[in-house]
């Protein structure tokens, strides 16, 4: 069976950059208007008078996850660039190994 | 992907182009002569690969349509918007002409240097300005001249040197380091360092000490990522960081929670400042700051038991009133708990390699320029008969002096303008009006910069295209690692600020000037490091200071490597750490900190407070823009596409007022219009107005000028604010004023 590949976000390090969207466009060389990866914003006033920030980067149907980067042994560019260091590429397996040591973890299996 | 036909030129990156403070390593790929892709360098232990929006955008920037190619001269009225390309001979015969005429007839004083932050300018434009011979080297518009220098002040009269939080910098292994340990605890104090690199200081690394266990503390009247994963957030009340410093000091000498054996070694003036905080109880400084005293003391007990702790701290401290005292009583807070040049405490940092690119201090100044020199151009610089800081520090003239003397001529008349990589009526200058007009009367006026803005089109009489980084070779120490700026593309006609600044200098000073090219001035100045420009070019553009040199880190104080004389100590009149300044005194001075209430507060301005019930601050940072620039780089603007206004979700219900709606801000200097984003994120009684902004897009000629008058937040603030130092109080975050809906029809 072919290894499936996956993103692997720890968001509770997600500082809401913007780094991998601009790495995913000038890798892709995607016009305005055209994202590969998007970050979203999540802000909730709930927690005993706190406030909750939290970012989550979203892989589009654009997401090719850098297959050219991966063949030329190469990170996807989101990955390599995030300035947070919270972004992982993987076989989808290890990637799932990775989330039972530490929470706050989304994977995505782009297509 | 690097194929045959592909080049990789590694570099460390120094502005133009992602325009901030960073030393980032990055690979240019260039093929057939043309920059195709930027990637972070991995090998480079400043971002270890990672890399900003900014620089990711840079061909974008490098290749933008409306960037300036060519020299230009006006030829309409200024403003008009009427220009015509002219050769560099031209330009830089016109410019050696007019401003030789101006010193003979005016003397050398009467042109104003003036430059935007920081960055790879101060070097070249502060060697131009002492070659032409005058001393008015000056961030013209920025209040108080409140940028980093009210802080680099505080911790020279206070230890000699100046100190950053310690994430690792200073090695190449970074935070695998042996040496290093991360701090327990970080005071983030009025930054949001995620967006981007101020001072020379990558805000991601605080991420990385994050994950290693740091615990944080912030200071903010905004929740930030940071603040909303801090153990205590303290949400203050704009310009009040002064009394919470004191606050602070005082719970932790009461408590005896400071480090008895550092402050008994190492310390001068213990008493004093003990009996100087005495007043400022954490209930007295509750009122003043609204941050409850029990959070007060818990962030001072949870600081001063945690060791390492560091401190992180933002260009707010330097607007607070009185910004340089408010930076001292901040730098006393590491000194009482001995965290100073510990790993993971406020690490001393030095210029790289004691190579010196950029006068950050009067040591520096002296080493590069000579005592005479300095000696001779202090006397007539703006502000330094006033200030005697302004004297004796660093050599900046004091912008809000500079500006009005343009207006009265007294002392002496200005008559001419070097500007030099600073937008300042788009960016910096507080009293926008006042700026407009003084500058308009000026003889002669030159910009250099990347693209055309409000301000050339104001006022410039000749234009020069000045290269991105991408584009020239330059040098960075601040502070580790060294580092070279390697060319990779060229650019139509543009040449770098050394490049131009160089050609001038030579022209304006013949026999001060033996360098025939950049490369031979880079490799002058590198020599304290033994190597040369192809050299660190050659491995991959940087080197950390080798072991046992005085800018490589920990506990120089008991090795003897910070004073001159070799003994162990500091580089202070006492020898100690200074609590009590005998530098401070002698420049007439406060020795000791203390707080200053806000120029208009509801405190001491009630009245006004009635008209204008909200405290405006300005100037929080976008990750992808870098003060006003980058508006018209596509890929950056479409993440950040609107001047808005934050608003707090309680105080925008009471007004009626729905998120994207438009608002006016209003006072009595004039009014701006922003876009309202409703959010929590700020304090009720606080909006947050981003500065910066004008839009390339829109019509440049006057009156318009890109719309500064319509959006740029810098129109409602006053100038002449400055501390009694001469630095420091630029009111960027304490101005008040009102908010209103924008009705139907009105625009």
């Amino acid at each position: 069976m072919k290894v499936r590949y996956g993103l692997l976000i720890d968001y509770e390090y997600c500082t809401g950059c913007h780094t991998c969207e601009v790495a995913c466009k000038q890798e892709h060389n995607f016009p305005v208007g055209r994202w590969g990866i998007k970050v979203n914003e999540i802000i909730l006033e709930n927690f005993n008078n706190r406030v909750s920030i939290d970012y989550l980067p979203f892989p589009t149907d654009l997401c090719n996850l850098c297959s050219h980067r991966i063949q030329d042994g190469m990170l996807p560019s989101c990955v390599k660039h995030c300035q947070a260091g919270c972004m992982k590429f993987g076989p989808v397996g290890e990637l799932a190994m990775e989330m039972e040591k530490k929470g706050k973890m989304v994977l995505y299996t782009p297509k | 992907m690097a194929d045959s036909e592909t080049r990789v030129v590694r570099t460390t990156v120094w502005s133009p182009g992602p325009g901030c403070h960073g030393g980032c390593g990055a690979k240019l790929y260039v093929k057939d002569g043309r920059l195709v892709k930027v990637e972070g360098d991995e090998d480079h232990p400043f971002n270890q690969g990672r890399a900003c929006p900014r620089l990711l955008a840079l061909t974008q920037y490098v290749y933008h349509p409306e960037r300036l190619l060519y020299p230009m001269k006006r030829v309409g009225a200024r403003g008009e918007g009427k220009w015509e390309r002219i050769t560099w001979d031209e330009a830089l015969d016109t410019i050696e002409k007019k401003l030789k005429d101006i010193r003979d007839e005016y003397g050398p004083e009467s042109v104003l240097f003036c430059q935007g932050t920081g960055r790879d300018i101060g070097g070249p434009i502060s060697f131009l300005a002492y070659s032409y011979g005058s001393p008015n080297w000056v961030q013209l518009g920025l209040a108080g001249q409140s940028c980093y220098t009210p802080r680099l002040a505080a911790m020279s009269v206070t230890f000699g040197d100046f100190a950053v939080l310690d994430a690792g910098q200073f090695f190449v292994e970074r935070y695998e380091s042996k040496e290093w340990q991360p701090p327990k605890c970080i005071i983030i104090w009025a930054q949001n360092p995620m967006s981007g690199c101020p001072d020379a200081f990558q805000g991601h690394w605080i991420v990385e000490c994050m994950k290693r266990g740091s615990e944080l503390i912030v200071i903010d009247p905004r929740w930030t990522w940071f603040a909303s994963r801090s153990k205590y957030f303290l949400q203050i009340r704009p310009g009040t960081d002064g009394a919470l410093a004191l606050g602070m000091i005082n719970v932790i000498i009461n408590e005896g929670l400071y480090d008895k054996e550092f402050v008994e070694q190492w310390t001068y003036g213990f008493d004093a400042l003990k009996e100087r905080v005495k007043e400022f109880t954490p209930e007295r400084v509750s009122a003043i700051t609204w941050v409850p005293a029990d959070l007060i003391i818990a962030a001072a007990r949870f600081y001063a038991s945690s060791k390492p702790a560091a401190i992180h701290w933002g260009l707010p401290v330097d607007q607070c009133p009185e910004g340089t005292t408010v930076a001292q009583a901040i730098t006393h807070l590491w000194c009482l708990t001995g965290n100073l040049d510990v790993p993971g405490g406020n690490v001393i940092a030095r210029a790289s390699h004691n190579v010196t690119t950029y006068p950050f201090d009067s040591h520096q100044l002296l080493s590069l320029y000579g005592e005479e020199l300095v000696k001779k151009l202090s006397e007539k610089r703006i502000g330094a008969q006033r200030y005697g800081m302004v004297r004796n520090f660093r050599g900046w003239a004091q912008p809000d002096m500079a500006i009005e003397q343009i207006l009265t001529g007294d002392p002496y008349p200005i008559k001419a303008a070097w500007i030099q990589t600073t937008n300042i009526l788009g960016g910096q200058a507080a009293d926008l009006r006042k700026h407009y007009e003084a500058l308009k009367k000026l003889d002669f006026i030159v910009a250099a910069d990347t693209f055309m803005n409000p301000t050339i089109m104001a006022l410039a009489d000749i234009v020069l295209p000045v290269a991105t980084f991408a584009e020239k070779e330059s040098f960075r120490s601040w502070w580790a690692p060294l580092s070279v700026v390697v060319p990779a593309v060229k650019v139509g006609e543009c040449r770098s600020d050394w490049e131009i600044n160089l050609e001038l200098a030579r022209r304006f000073n013949p026999e001060g000037i033996p360098w025939k090219t950049v490369k031979e001035l880079i490799n002058e100045r590198l020599k304290p490091s033994g190597k040369t420009f192809d050299e660190l070019a050659a491995q991959g553009s940087w080197e950390m200071p080798p072991e046992g040199h005085p800018s490589r880190p920990y506990r120089r104080y008991e090795k003897g490597l910070l004073r001159p004389d070799g003994k162990p100590g500091f580089r202070t009149p006492t020898g100690k750490v200074e609590f009590y300044s005998k530098t401070l005194e002698e420049w007439g001075l406060d020795p000791l900190p203390y707080y200053e209430e806000p120029p208009e507060s509801e405190v001491r301005t009630p009245e006004l407070f009635k008209k204008y019930p909200l405290i405006m601050a300005t100037g929080r940072r976008s990750p992808v823009y870098f003060h006003a620039e980058h508006r018209m780089i596509p890929w950056l603007r479409e993440i950040d596409p609107d001047p808005i206004i934050e608003i707090n979700t309680s105080t925008a219900k009471e007004m009626g007022i729905e998120d994207g709606e438009w608002v006016w801000i209003e006072n009595d200097r004039g009014r701006i219009k922003r876009k309202a984003r409703v959010t929590p994120i700020i304090h009720p009684k606080v909006v947050m107005v981003p500065h910066g902004w004008w839009l390339p897009e829109t019509e440049g000629k006057e009156p318009y000028l890109y719309g500064i008058w319509e959006y740029n937040c810098n129109l409602l603030i006053p100038i002449g604010t400055q501390g009694k130092s001469g630095f420091g109080g630029g009111a960027y975050k304490t101005t008040l004023c009102r908010i209103r809906k924008m009705e139907k029809g009105e625009v």
